[in-house]
């Protein structure tokens, strides 16, 4: 599973970061998570505002730190 | 090893060996930091100039400065305003605003939409650049996205109620409308300019914040109105003479505050699930101190404050939101504004009183509103960095210095929307030629509506 992590490095993108990479531990689901800085690689995905989470290629939040429950939801 | 040092004859030559071949155990690549800023806190210290009457003459203007700002202005306007930037962030639908600024929009309003909406949607500085990014490629394309650039920092709510508080109304109506009409007018420039290098918009998805809680326009327009008003009479200035609105206002301006809190109060119970009872006990606890202590109203004030956030924290949703949003731009701008405050009084001083700077140096080069001052004001302003707010702070020192209005108006125009590490980040977005453009239609902008500005004010 590829985790995409988009924001320009505010602490709202670390923040959002942090919980996805606990989420990933917390499910032992095997998933790479990387956090994308690039301002227009982040346009490129369509989304307007930060911090947002793509999970496959799908965009699973813009915009806010997402809840560790709903990430969770999101991986298994 | 051993059989080179069996094979000399003195320690010498053992030891050489030893230094050679072996790692250090002093790892200069951690210590330079530290080292650095103990020979530079050593260094300053050595040489502070506690025997020049202008050096202590600046500290103590300079905590002056901070006193006065902690008096007047903490506890009224910038605390409230924290509240009121964090309710944007979570009660404003971000997504209904950027449906404007979409591919689909219409041309005039997504420049109309991009000017103003910096109030709302760049409430957090780390948003901007994104956004400014999605309108220019996925949305309404380079006019809109430059205004929204521009405009954003220039009008965030923040900025425009201390710029109006502390440098005055006239100060603050410029630099909203200024920013405003500049955003527009420089889209439009950088869109004719670079028409013929527009691609074709990639067509996709596209993909919106979602509010948290959907609330009917109306509604949410009442809670700002209660906490603006709030804010307003609260911090409502003694007028100059006596009689009029102006002052009857004056008279009653903390049974206006009272009643707009109160009405805050019930907007939270009736919309924010906040229990009747702890709305009833807060307004116990602020009427006590507002009826036995009258002459000192910040008590009540700070009573209000506190029982105000006891009211957000201990009710869970959006309230807790709304307190997480307030207390970010709190922990954000606090440290940097107290900061701005100490340098622009130890540099500049209070207003009628000299700091570091001589006040000659400031009115030679920005006093009056020659062509020259304000020029200089917009190149100074653009390529310098302003953390978020200490713009007002510095350029309260520069008036108070001798500065013309003209000039400042010039560097509040050109300064919080660029800044020369700013201006690299948005080159690696738009590239070296339209970012010269860019910075190029700023300055020319700022100074003459400095000049225009300057020429009203004085006349």
């Amino acid at each position: 599973m590829d985790i995409k992590v988009l924001g320009p490095g505010c602490a709202k993108c670390e923040k959002t970061e942090k919980i996805i990479k606990e989420a990933v531990a917390e499910s032992g689901v095997a998933a790479s998570v990387e956090k994308v800085t690039d301002v227009m690689e982040i346009a490129g995905y369509g989304v307007f505002g930060t911090p947002a989470v793509v999970v496959d290629g799908d965009v699973k939040c813009v915009g806010k730190i997402p809840k560790k429950a709903d990430v969770l939801g999101w991986i298994q | 090893m051993s059989e080179t040092i069996s094979m000399t004859p003195s320690g010498q030559t053992v030891n050489d060996t030893i230094e050679s071949e072996e790692p250090s155990l002093i790892d200069w690549r951690d210590m330079w930091k530290p080292l650095a800023w103990i020979v530079g806190g050593f260094l300053l210290f050595f040489f502070l100039p506690v025997d020049s009457g202008r050096f202590t003459g600046a500290v103590i203007e300079s905590l002056a400065l901070a006193k006065w700002y902690a008096q007047e202005h903490v506890l009224l306007c910038l605390v409230p305003a924290f509240f009121i930037a964090g309710g944007v962030g979570v009660f404003v639908s971000q997504g209904s605003v950027m449906k404007y600024l979409g591919a689909g929009a219409s041309k005039v309003l997504s420049y109309g939409v991009a000017s103003v909406s910096g109030s709302v949607l760049a409430v957090c500085s780390c948003t901007v650049l994104p956004l400014f990014a999605g309108i220019w490629k996925r949305g309404a394309g380079l006019g809109p996205a430059i205004a929204f650039l521009y405009s954003g920092p220039a009008i965030n709510v923040l900025a425009i109620i201390l710029t109006a508080r502390i440098l005055g109304p006239d100060i603050g109506a410029a630099r909203a409308v200024g920013a405003v009409v500049f955003s527009v007018v420089i889209g439009l420039f950088m869109h004719l300019m670079f028409r013929r290098e527009e691609e074709a918009k990639a067509a996709s998805a596209m993909y919106m914040p979602t509010p948290e809680v959907e609330r009917p326009l109306w509604q949410t327009t009442l809670l700002f109105v209660a906490m603006v008003g709030l804010l307003v009479s609260a911090t409502w200035g003694k007028p100059a003479q006596a009689g009029g609105f102006w002052s009857a206002v004056f008279a009653v301006k903390w049974l206006l505050a009272g009643g707009f809190a109160l009405l805050l109060g019930v907007l939270m119970v009736r919309w924010m699930h906040v229990k009747l009872y702890k709305l009833v006990l807060a307004g116990v606890a602020v009427l006590v101190p507002a009826l036995v202590v009258p002459q000192y109203p910040l008590i009540a004030f700070s009573v209000g404050l506190i029982a105000f956030t006891t009211l957000l924290t201990t009710t869970r949703g959006e309230t807790e939101s709304w307190f997480t949003a307030s207390w970010d731009f709190a922990k954000q701008i606090m440290p940097l504004l107290l900061a701005g405050v100490l340098v622009a009084g130890l540099l500049l001083g209070r207003p009628g009183s000299e700091g570091l700077i001589p006040s000659g140096w400031i009115s030679s080069l920005v006093g009056g509103n020659s062509l020259w001052a304000n020029l200089f004001a917009s190149v100074v302003g653009a390529f310098m960095y302003f953390a978020t707010l200490t713009e007002v702070p510095i350029l309260q020192g520069l008036i108070g210095a001798g500065m013309g209005k003209g000039p400042a108006l010039a560097l509040l125009l050109a300064g919080p929307a660029l800044s020369l590490p700013n201006m690299l980040v948005i080159r690696s977005v738009l590239g070296t030629k339209k970012t010269v453009a860019f910075v190029a239609l700023v300055v020319v902008m700022a100074t003459i509506s400095g000049l225009i500005f300057g020429g009203l004010v004085t006349r």
